[in-house]
């Protein structure tokens, strides 16, 4: 791991010269519950990316295309504003089922047994 | 060019804020610092200064909006007092952890209760661990003459940290006198063209003020604050220096009055030095070798300095404004011993004197010298000196 900077080294007054650096700061280790997305059921409304207080959902060519789990805090205002219903918040230590790495799965497959209700 | 007037040490702090015509304001009215900015708003209503005056509802509001303005890139003054001061606390210590170059004007009145409202320097001492550096004056002439070094003093690239100007409430801060002052065009020369730093309003070069500094980083900014602090050091000497040849009036960290070769010495802040002088100089004619050192800068600590100059004496008085609440007297004390622990030979005692604006007579200060030279006192106790028993 790299060294991090001595007192001589970093600006005065614990200022951040450089603008659009959250990105480096990863907080989906915050998460208890986790979001998944129904893409059988998903109507592309787009109402869970304009709401995600940290910008975490996947918008590709207008549809929803899953979670940015590196930064995504498991606050489920996405479930919560979902009008299909197809967001559901998991455990963390619950095994990611058929969801691929974005949370992604299809509710024609088999799901994970501790499903929360996405009404939560 | 000097010009001689007659003015109050609140006149002539505001006359130095005039010269000094800062980009924002923001103040709120405390006894005794209420006549100051009575006086700079004067200012501001006629015009004279390009200042832009921000009124808010308290002092926590008046630092935060000095803080919120230097830091978008303004040249920011302001004053308070005593309680003023303690309602500013926590913003007090993010305006020097933000290395903002704010320049304060103090004048020092006893923090309630009882509510109080005369002279003592129990406001100022109680932010002394605040990262602020702290100049005290001893008239209206130093009130003034510090107030405008400050500036440079703040602002200085190796520095970069509040200062606070302080003088005695109501003693001084009401009280007429001759002092002599520079020509606008001197003072701006002086002070030199405002150069913000890193400000928000640069929208170029966007920049992030008072993130979340945890386990990782806090403590390398602290270590920021206190390297800068040393750094101070020579900053004030050479800015006093400065001042000294444009004005005459040269500043370092303390006065030595006859203290060369002193016996007996008292060490004190403020107006009181006045009077201690003047008593030193009727002991003089009697032939006893009495003097005193006036501290002007008490942050940072010029703990070597004092050490050299009065290190020879046979015994030193400090004379603290303010009850520290320790059961060893008042905050100077200790850090003047320190800075004489091992080093020198001299007995230090400590006097706790003209709490709440209680007179400080001349019979009280010869009591202080007689008890020195009779090594009456014992320097495990403090001595309230004048309370009624």
């Amino acid at each position: 791991m790299a060294r991090e900077p001595g007192y001589k080294e970093l600006p005065i007054g614990g200022l951040i010269l450089e603008a659009g650096n959250a990105i480096r700061y990863k907080t989906g280790g915050w998460r208890t519950y986790r979001p998944q997305v129904d893409k059988d059921t998903c109507i592309e409304c787009l109402q869970c990316w304009l709401l995600c207080p940290d910008c975490c959902i996947y918008a590709e060519n207008e549809k929803m295309e899953g979670y940015d789990y590196d930064h995504c805090k498991g606050c489920a205002i996405c479930a919560k504003i979902c009008p299909a219903k197809c967001i559901r918040m998991i455990l963390e230590t619950d095994p990611r089922g058929m969801a691929d790495e974005r949370g992604r799965y299809h509710s024609k497959s088999k799901n994970s047994s501790s499903v929360i209700d996405s009404k939560r | 060019m000097n010009k001689v007037v007659a003015l109050t040490g609140n006149e002539a702090a505001a006359e130095a804020m005039r010269q000094i015509n800062p980009d924002v304001v923001a103040a709120y009215p405390i006894t005794p610092q209420t006549e100051l900015m009575h006086k700079f708003s004067d200012f501001v209503a006629d015009a004279v200064v390009k200042t832009e005056m921000i009124l808010v509802e308290s002092e926590h509001s008046a630092m935060s909006a000095c803080i919120g303005a230097c830091a978008a890139g303004a040249r920011v003054m302001t004053a308070t007092s005593a309680n003023g001061l303690a309602f500013m606390w926590e913003v007090v210590y993010i305006a020097a952890s933000l290395r903002l170059p704010i320049v304060m004007t103090v004048v020092n009145r006893a923090l309630s209760g009882p509510i109080n409202i005369h002279c003592d320097h129990s406001d100022t001492m109680g932010c002394r661990d605040s990262g602020w550096i702290q100049l005290y004056g001893e008239n209206p002439q130093e009130a003034y003459d510090n107030i405008i070094q400050a500036i440079r003093i703040a602002e200085h690239p190796d520095v970069r940290l509040p200062v606070m100007p302080t003088f005695d409430g109501f003693i001084i801060s009401h009280t007429l006198e001759r002092l002599e002052i520079l020509s606008d065009e001197e003072v701006g020369k002086f002070i030199g063209a405002w150069k913000p730093v890193h400000p928000l309003l640069d929208i170029a070069h966007p920049v992030t003020y008072g993130p979340l500094d945890l386990q990782d980083y806090y403590f390398e900014h602290k270590k920021g604050q206190a390297e800068a602090m040393k750094r101070a050091k020579g900053v004030v000497l050479a800015v006093g220096k400065e001042y000294g040849a444009l004005s005459g009036r040269e500043y370092g960290f303390f006065e030595e009055y006859k203290t060369r070769d002193a016996e007996q010495i008292i060490l004190c802040l403020g107006s009181a030095s006045g009077t201690v002088k003047s008593v030193v100089d009727g002991l003089r004619e009697k032939g006893r070798r009495t003097g005193v050192l006036k501290l002007r800068m008490f942050r940072p600590f010029p703990a070597e300095e004092i050490l050299s100059a009065i290190g020879h004496a046979k015994s030193i008085a400090v004379l603290d404004r303010a009850e520290g609440f320790s059961g060893l007297g008042g905050p100077l004390f200790p850090e003047v011993r320190s800075a004489l622990y091992g080093r020198s030979d001299a007995k230090v005692i400590n006097y706790v004197y003209g709490l709440g604006g209680r007179d400080l007579s001349p019979e009280m200060i010869l009591s202080v010298f007689d008890d020195l030279e009779e090594g009456r006192i014992t320097d495990r106790e403090a001595v309230h000196l004048g309370v009624r028993i």
